[in-house]
């Protein structure tokens, strides 16, 4: 069994960062996820994003996500790497891979993690878009009713 | 007593910095924070209700009550991902 991986980075995250970092010989499977800095939201041309985080309590909330889906689920090993700073389009700002000896379980446990991630770990997204105007975008604040 | 508070994101813009030493009144709660902070920036106000708190890293309540040395950060609703 490997070690888990919380981190929050100022590099450049790559696709295939975590996947050797979270196999291991009795793992069946592995899943990860990618977010990407995409060119628009709702049509509106983006020029580039610039994240923050709460470091020290991203990361703890990260291991948390980590603690919860291995209640849940059976997972080897879970990592979760979130860049910050300014990010071009079509780069990382999130990764996600989970492994476990059967394809379903990282599967499901995959797609819980980013939506906790989104709901709980203090990480904020400014978007600068190409008409000049930018606006730090502001989650639902209903979701940390779970937190 | 003595306290750092984080501010996050629109919060830093609207409080002009990331971070401040504070003295507050001994067994102050949350809520004194934040009135303590509206007293001098009056739009925190207007943001308040909708930011999370945390004390040394851990989501609490507006009645939780601080304590010498505690790291508070106030957090916008997260946009992570």
């Amino acid at each position: 069994m490997a070690d888990d991986v919380y981190k929050i980075q100022d590099n450049e995250i790559k696709s295939d960062a975590l996947y050797n970092a979270v196999l291991a010989d009795s793992d069946g499977a592995v899943t990860t996820f990618a977010g990407v800095v995409r060119d628009n939201t709702k049509g509106r041309g983006t020029s580039y994003l610039v994240y923050d985080a709460y470091r020290d309590m991203a990361e703890k909330k990260m291991r948390e996500i980590g603690d919860e889906v291995k209640e849940k689920w059976e997972i080897d090993c879970v990592g979760i790497l979130h860049r910050v700073g300014r990010l071009e389009i079509g780069e990382i700002s999130v990764l996600i891979a989970i492994s476990s000896p059967h394809r379903k379980a990282s599967l499901e446990a995959c797609h819980y993690a980013i939506d906790r991630l989104k709901q709980t770990v203090p990480i904020w997204k400014k978007e600068v878009w190409t008409d000049g105007g930018e606006a730090w975008i502001e989650g639902d604040p209903s979701a940390l009713a779970s937190r | 007593m003595n306290i750092k508070v984080l501010f996050f994101a629109s919060c830093r813009d609207l409080i002009g910095t990331g971070e401040r030493e504070m003295t507050l009144p001994d067994s102050a709660t949350v809520t004194d924070l934040i009135s303590e902070l509206a007293s001098e920036q009056a739009r925190f106000i207007d943001m308040a209700p909708s930011l999370m708190v945390s004390i040394n890293q851990a989501y609490v309540e507006r009645d939780a009550k601080l304590q010498d040395g505690d790291e508070v950060a106030f957090i916008p609703p997260v946009s992570g991902g």
